[in-house]
């Protein structure tokens, strides 16, 4: 690793003929119109998909055949980089001739690995694989078009990272099965998290509805739980009072979370506890000493302190930051 | 292919005379200038004059140290990491302030310093990119040890008003320093007339050899070394002097300095020629005011062209630009000028920047105008944005 890992990569260097290929000329980009669809006995389809964190927006074209549902035509304009015009051009490529029905099925990786140069070399460098995601996107947008159906009902559940398409269920069963305890370890079993980094903490290239950090700390405490039943667990840990709730938290911020950060030279203070609009307690805390202003930590040190609550108090319980 | 090089700021062409003078210390002179004899000896003199050359380009006085190092990096760490150790870590100084432009040279050491409870403040930048005396004057209080704030942007080139802040720091009686790497021979820049206490510069940045940087302190502003080991330096920077690199570094100061005045009009008139003609292009716009800005930087953003797409078509016709675009890092972050001055998301995906040198010519601006005339054209068709 270290060897090759010292000259950093080039971008450009890691993208596949293909993809420069398609960049210099892609083959489907442009407008097709209600005058083409009619020329073809189909039906135009007009989709439109944007990253909202990166600013990429890409415009897919179908026109769909009147009987058959096959794709007749697929062209896509794009504002997005070199990645993101050549997966959208090969996606559209991959539509043509499909029923939408098998349209709807391809995904980015498809995408990707159609515009490899030899099958186990990946088009494009990790962080790029993100830049594909959009091709993805607009074909089911384009299909809740066609059929009329809120585009939420195509997509598929839970799907933690967008890069590499795992779901929650296959990092909660990576967890578990594998005795996982390292974010680290679930991306090697997974690949969730190995591209973009998006879906591992809060405060990447993307806001996620779900992170690797969380799930880990959450299923970590499931796990221990079931190993140490006695503990207070879950609702158990709702219905007791307010103070008993404080007392319980402090106690678990002295023993685990307290010690941990004073090696950094930092700290934590409880400055509210309160029950959430999520029927979650919102534990409210202010960071002490090095913690405090080091953007760099921020996030890691909340995550941190959420999951050894999560695990050692209750799950119930989500941390945020007091506002000074 | 042609190939035409305009990202200037990034690195530059030695220049041949440059070379000519570094050659000599390779394979003919090239004792350790420690050594007693001959070898050593014959090489001193080289020393001197390169001494002299950069003093001379700086205006830096004889009781002043000119450290010669192996760039701007190990220049502005050894100042924030020397402050460190002289005064936050363990006197009432406690605070740094910088800005959210400095380079991630001193940006990631600031940051690391706050992981030893050292108290930084980022300052923002105007809408117009600009760091005033007045924000400066206004974030330093009794607890500052150190204002570092950098001469001109490598982004944007944008000239920051360097001697108003250091005037405010020296009235307000804390330690000023300035990453100057992209000041250097870009405009005037004279220790004589404005009080700073520590500048750094790399000589690849006014084409000088790559891994060759110099660090001034003025007398009186001493920090301890970041390299400790043999008497080189005066002790402030052990470690065997690269010889060639620093005669060459020299000799690429005084024609830098010298070239001061063609770089003001020349490559200017050339810089404006491209700045021009790119905005006849519609919703073209161009970060900064022109007056305020290097010579020879241009960053221009281009309505529905993505920045990395853009330098992608110019460097398949043999160009050679750079973009602040979230997609061409490694870590999908767009770059931090464009965040700072509020950028929206368009402007921050579709940045690109040209910088040009003495050695750019009118034929390599007109062939640059005519293909990214013709990238734009193409990129627009392609965009659904446009
Ligand atoms: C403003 C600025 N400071 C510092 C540096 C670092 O220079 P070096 O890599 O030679 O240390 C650069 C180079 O990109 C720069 O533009
Ligand atoms: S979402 Fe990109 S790596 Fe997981
Ligand atoms: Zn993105
Ligand atoms: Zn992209």
């Amino acid at each position: 690793m270290a060897k090759n890992d010292l000259i950093g990569g080039s971008l450009w260097e890691q993208y596949s003929e293909k993809v420069s290929e398609r960049m210099n000329n892609p083959r489907h980009f442009g407008e097709l119109t209600q005058e083409d669809a009619q020329a073809m006995n189909g039906r135009l389809v007009v989709a439109n998909e944007g990253a909202e964190s990166c600013g990429d927006t890409v415009r897919l074209f179908w026109v769909v055949g009147d009987d058959d549902e096959v794709i007749k035509s697929a062209k896509f304009k794009s504002f997005g980089c070199g990645t993101a015009i050549a997966s959208t051009d090969m996606m559209a490529e991959m539509c043509i001739g499909k029923t939408v029905e098998q349209a709807t099925k391809i995904t980015n990786l498809d995408v990707e690995k159609a515009l490899r140069d030899s099958e186990d070399e990946a088009a494009v460098p990790p962080q790029k694989m993100h830049c594909s995601v959009m091709a993805y996107e607009v074909i089911k947008q384009a299909t809740a078009i066609y059929r009329n159906v809120d585009v939420a009902t195509l997509q598929e559940k839970n799907i933690v990272c967008e890069c590499a398409r795992v779901s929650l269920q296959m990092v909660e069963d990576a967890i578990r099965i594998n005795d996982l305890t390292t974010v680290e370890e679930i991306t090697d079993y997974t690949k969730a998290g190995a591209f973009c980094k998006s879906c591992i903490e809060p405060g990447g290239h993307e806001k996620r509805e779900h992170y690797l950090v969380d799930i880990l700390a959450r299923v970590r405490g499931e796990i221990e739980r079931e190993n140490n039943p006695d503990g207070v667990v879950g609702d158990d840990f709702l219905s007791l009072s307010i103070v008993k709730q404080i007392k319980a938290i402090e106690q678990s911020l002295d023993q685990y979370v307290r010690p941990a950060l004073a090696g950094d030279g930092g700290g934590v203070e409880l400055d509210d506890v309160c029950l959430g609009d999520d029927g979650l307690v919102h534990v409210h805390i202010k960071y002490q000493g090095s913690c405090k202003g080091c953007a760099g930590s921020v996030a890691g040190t909340l995550s941190f302190v959420q999951k050894s609550l999560q695990g050692t108090v209750s799950d119930k319980i989500r941390v945020v930051v007091a506002q000074s | 292919m042609e190939r035409i090089y305009l990202d200037n700021n990034a690195t530059t062409i030695v220049d041949p005379q440059v070379r000519e003078a570094m050659d000599p210390f390779y394979c003919q002179m090239y004792g350790n200038p420690n050594s007693l004899h001959s070898y050593g000896i014959e090489v001193r003199p080289y020393l001197h004059q390169a001494m002299e050359q950069m003093y001379a380009g700086i205006g830096a006085r004889d009781e002043d140290d000119v450290i010669i190092n192996s760039c701007a990096t190990e220049g502005n760490n050894t100042v924030i990491m020397g402050m460190y150790f002289n005064l936050l870590k363990d006197t009432r100084k406690k605070r740094l302030v910088t800005t959210q432009l400095e380079h991630p040279c001193v940006r990631e050491a600031c940051r690391f310093l706050e992981t030893q409870g050292v108290q930084v403040t980022y300052l923002a930048p105007d809408r117009d990119g600009m760091i005033t005396a007045e924000m400066v004057k206004e974030a330093i209080n009794d607890k500052t040890a150190l204002v570092s704030v950098m001469w001109a942007n490598n982004e944007t080139g944008l000239v920051l008003p360097i001697k108003e802040i250091a005037e405010t720091c020296k009235e307000k009686g804390v330690y000023f320093h300035t990453d100057a790497v992209q000041a250097i021979g870009k405009v005037d820049v004279d220790l004589r007339d404005v009080p700073i206490d520590y500048l750094t510069f790399s000589a690849h940045k006014f084409h000088g050899p790559k891994g060759a940087g110099g660090l001034y302190i003025r007398q009186g502003a001493s920090l301890p070394p970041l390299l400790h080991g043999g008497e080189q330096m005066g002790g402030h920077r052990a470690g065997t002097v690269d010889v060639a690199g620093m005669v060459g570094m020299g000799k690429a100061m005084e024609i830098a300095v010298d070239s001061l005045d063609f770089e003001d009009k020349e490559v200017r008139r050339l810089r404006n020629k491209l700045e021009d003609a790119l905005l006849k292009n519609d919703d073209v716009m161009v970060v900064g005011d022109r007056e305020l800005r290097t010579p020879n930087t241009l960053y221009v953003s281009i309505r529905g062209v993505e920045g990395e797409a853009m330098i992608w078509d110019l460097n398949e016709h043999g160009i050679a630009a750079s973009t602040g675009s979230a997609c061409a890092s490694e870590s999908l972050e767009a770059s931090p000028i464009l965040t700072a001055i509020g950028a929206d998301k368009e402007l921050a995906h579709t940045g690109v920047r040209f910088s040009l040198s003495r050695f750019t010519t009118e034929h390599e601006i007109d062939r640059t105008i005519e293909v990214a005339n013709r990238a734009i054209d193409r990129l627009r068709q392609l965009s659904t944005s446009y």
